[in-house]
Formats: C-alpha cells, structure tokens, sequence
C-alpha cells in the first residue's frame, strides 16, 4: 500500500524536481554560507514574491516574471552595496522589504489575495507540470556544470577574495555570478518549499554538513545527501500524512541538523 | 641578470598623507630582498600596489619587464604568501584543498604532495585548516603560493602567534628556495638579525625609501642600522 504512491505520475514529477532542487541548493548555498551570505536567499525569494504578484496582475506565468525581478534586484543590491558600502545584513534587510513591499502594492492593485498566491508562499510540489519538471531539471544541470567549470575560482574567491585576486581571478565577476546563480536557483525552488522556507534548503543542510569537519569535496556531498534525504522523505511523508510538504521538509532537515549537534556534543565528531 | 621587479617614482597618495613617496627600487631576477620599516613604514601600501590590490598610485610597477597596470601576465609569476591568512574558522577545507586553490593546472596533481612534502606539512593534508596552528598554517599558505612555480615569492611576515620552532623552519624553507631553487624573494619582515642573515638586499623604508642595496653594506654600517633603529623607536613610541 505505501508503495503504491510511487506509481503516480505527479509523484514522480514531485520526487524528480525535488531532488533536482536539493541538489542545487545544496550546492549553491553551501558557497553563500561560507561568503556568510546565509540571508540572502531569503532576501532573493522575498524579492521574487514581487515579481509573482507582478506576472499575477500582467497575466504572465509568475514565475518567469520572478526570475526576472529577483535576478535583478539581486544584482542591483549587490551594485549599491559596493558602491555605498552599505554591509551584507543591512542589503539583505533592504532587498527582502522592498520585494514583498512591492508585491503587496501590486497585489492589492489585482484585487486582493488568491489561491495562486498562497502556491508559492509555501510552495506546491506535488502540482508540477511535466513543463516545470524539465526547466528545473535544465536550470539544475546548467548552473552545476557552471560550478564544475568554475569551481576553483569561485572555491577560492569564496575562501578569501583578496588572495584569489592576486592569483589572477576576476573576483568581482565570479561574486556577480554567484548573485546571479543564486537568483535562478531562489526562483526555481520556489516550488519545492515555497518564498518562506527557501532559505532553509540553502543553510540547513550546509550548517548540518560542515559540522561533519571533512574537506570541501565531501562536505559537499554530505550536505546534497542530507538534502535529498530531507527533500524525498518530506515529499513522501507529507503525502502520506497529509501535510504541507514545505514545512515537512525543512522540519526533517532541521532534525538531521539537530541529530548532529547532538553526535558533534557527544564528542563522536572532531571538533574544529 | 633580468630584473624581476622594477619599481620607479611609486607615490601612493591618502587624503590626509602620502603611504609612498616617489619609491624606486629593482629587484634582479635571484635577489633575496628584505624590506625593513617600522609600522605604518608603507610596507603593506608597497605590498597592496605590487599585488594589484591597490591601484590608485603614482609611478611604474614592472615585474619582468610588464607593467601591471597593461598586462595581467605577472599573475602567474608570483607567489603570495600574506600576513594574516584570513578565512572562516570553520572553513570545510583540508590542507590539500587550500593548496589545490592555488593550482592553474588542475591537472598538475602530484605536485600538490610534492610540495606538502617539501614543506614538512604532508602528513596534515587531511585535516582542515582551521585545526592548525600559526606556523603550519604559515606553511600551508606557502605551499600554495608556490604549487604554481612562481618565479617571485613574496612574503608578508606575520608578527605573532608563530612558535620559535616554526620560525627557524620558515628561515630555512626561504634560504633554500632562494638558494637551491633560484627563486626571487621579496620578504617584509621586523627581524633585522634575520633579514641579516638572509636577504642579500635590503630596502628600508619609511614612507620614501631610507636604503636601498646590498644588506653587507647596510649592517656593516654603523651609523645606518643606528638611524634606522631610532626611526623605528620613535615611530614605535609614536603608535603607544
């Protein structure tokens, strides 16, 4: 009987563009952490809530509207911050008012509060399309292969900027691209936990990881597996169950976390 | 001989003072130069502008032969190891991993455990960075300054949280790989006994440069190694 859920088709769909989500934010977000960036997920998705309710009013598909906003409020801030020298938390506190600030004008415009709306507050895996499926799956894959290309300069620009920059690397086009990058992921991710929770999927798991005191290879993989786990058993037991996957999934993510604060305490860890 | 590193009329000007004031100096391909200066001398102004982390100054910066200001080739030539490695504590980095940063040629592998070995650092290439102590990581940072075969080695020396066992082991990595390996190093150091007994040149500075040339002649003279003692004294007392 339980297994029986793993014939549906929209199952399927779900379980294939979460872990396909997992993966990337994983991966994505392990880098913001590290640049201690850990918000600005957050803020990108609050942003990309102004772009949804502007692609509501418009009649476009919200989410291409999203990216569009999002991208480039992200790329924006990051300009004013540099050329202000306003800091990293205080940027991310303008990012994320001014998004949801500017979505809920246009939506008071549209008339009020819709169903749509709440989709992707808190997300909606289980109601995507075969379309949506394979953008994520495109946005995945394309954005890794940009990690795999790059992945010494922007490893190194993230471990220290300064040393990178000497060495040669173009630091501040790797910092855009990693804004830019993090902006498609935010967007496309939306769907899995929601513009609430998406900032879970880029820390969580990462914070969880790092504690396991390994290089960078593995924490990397550590964190995408932890991720997956969460992502996949979420989906599955939420449906089970009858609850929102959205919360599941950063619930059991928040347990993997807590599970190895607790083995770290035990001293079955080392500790760094 | 090629001149690695040839420096003239470098000012760099602040709003309220000028860090370097018209600063000439080469450095020939093979030197072993080190710059003296009490704090606040320019050395990390002089350091900044070489690197390419400061470009608002005055004057010429060549390293053999290329200005850094027209070409970007000089990256690859030189090797730098800072003052104070900053990073995340918690950093998810081995010891191999950092030195891996450093690497052009991610293919060039082997020559990451060529150099750990070099370094007396090979059997911490597993544990990550932030469990190590200052003169390991000191020698870490020149493992990856140097897994890419620089020809100029330049080095801010850090002024504490080295062990004394550490300092003589980094003394003698510099000797042997400006001796043995030819490399060209440039060395910002505060140990005028070990500089001494290193540097073949000496460049001392103080906002202009005070001297410049062999380090026999500089030490061997009296009332030179005094002037720069009481400068560095007064500027010491300046700063408390």
């Amino acid at each position: 009987m339980p297994f029986e859920i793993l014939t549906y088709s929209f199952m399927h769909r779900a379980l294939i563009s979460g872990i396909a989500i997992a993966i990337l934010c994983s991966v994505v977000g392990l880098f913001l952490v590290l640049r201690r960036y850990s918000l600005f997920g957050d803020a990108i998705a609050h942003s990309s809530f102004g772009g949804i309710a502007l692609g509501l009013l418009a009649g476009v598909y919200p989410l291409w509207t999203a990216y569009g906003v999002s991208i480039i409020s992200a790329l924006i801030i990051t300009k004013i911050k540099d050329r202000y020298n306003i800091s990293g938390d205080a940027s991310i506190a303008v990012l994320l008012s001014s998004g949801i600030a500017a979505g809920l004008v246009i939506i008071s415009f549209s008339g009020g509060f819709t169903i749509d709306i709440f989709s992707f507050l808190f997300g909606s895996i289980l109601l995507v399309s075969v379309d949506d499926t394979i953008l994520i799956l495109a946005l995945t894959g394309a954005i890794l292969i940009v990690i795999l290309l790059l992945y010494r300069q922007i490893l190194y620009s993230t471990f220290n900027e300064e040393q990178a920059k000497v060495s040669g690397i173009p630091v501040e086009k790797i910092n855009y691209l990693i804004i830019f990058m993090a902006g498609i992921t935010v967007v496309t991710s939306i769907q899995l936990v929601g513009v609430l929770l998406i900032s879970a999927l880029f820390v969580i798991p990462n914070v969880t990881a790092i504690m396991y005191g390994r290089g960078f290879k593995q924490t990397a993989i550590i964190s995408m597996s932890f991720s997956v786990f969460s992502v996949v058993v979420g989906i599955l037991i939420s449906y089970i169950f009858d609850i929102t996957p959205a919360g599941t999934i950063v619930l059991l993510s928040i347990g993997l976390l807590g599970i190895t604060m607790g083995i770290k305490s035990a001293g079955l860890l080392s500790k760094n | 001989m090629l001149n690695a590193v040839e420096i003239t009329n470098l000012t760099v000007k602040y709003p309220d003072v000028k860090a370097l004031d018209n600063v000439s100096f080469v450095v020939k391909e093979g030197d072993f130069l080190g710059i003296i200066g009490p704090n606040g001398a320019g050395k990390s102004t002089l350091f900044d502008s070489m690197l390419g982390l400061n470009t608002k100054y005055t004057g010429i910066i060549k390293f053999f032969d290329q200005d850094i200001k027209k070409s970007k080739k000089y990256h690859k030539e030189i090797g730098y190891v800072p003052q104070k490695p900053v990073f995340e504590k918690n950093f998810p980095a081995t010891v191999s991993d950092v030195v891996r940063m450093g690497l052009r040629n991610e293919s060039d592998e082997n020559k990451i455990d060529e150099i750990l070995q070099q370094l007396w650092i090979h059997e911490l290439r597993k544990r990550r960075i932030g469990e190590l102590s200052g003169g390991q990581l000191q020698r870490v940072f020149i493992a990856k300054a140097l897994v890419n075969n620089p020809k100029i080695l330049i080095l801010d020396e850090p002024v504490t949280g080295i062990d004394q066992q550490s300092i003589e082991l980094f003394y003698s990595i510099l000797r042997e790989l400006n001796s043995k390996q030819k490399i060209t190093i440039i060395w910002s150091s505060h140990d005028l006994d070990a500089v001494n007994q290193l540097a073949n040149h000496v460049a001392c500075l103080n906002r202009t440069l005070f001297f410049h040339g062999e380090s026999k002649k500089f030490f061997s003279d009296d009332d030179l190694v005094k002037q720069y003692s009481e400068a560095s004294m007064q500027e010491h007392m300046h700063h408390h």
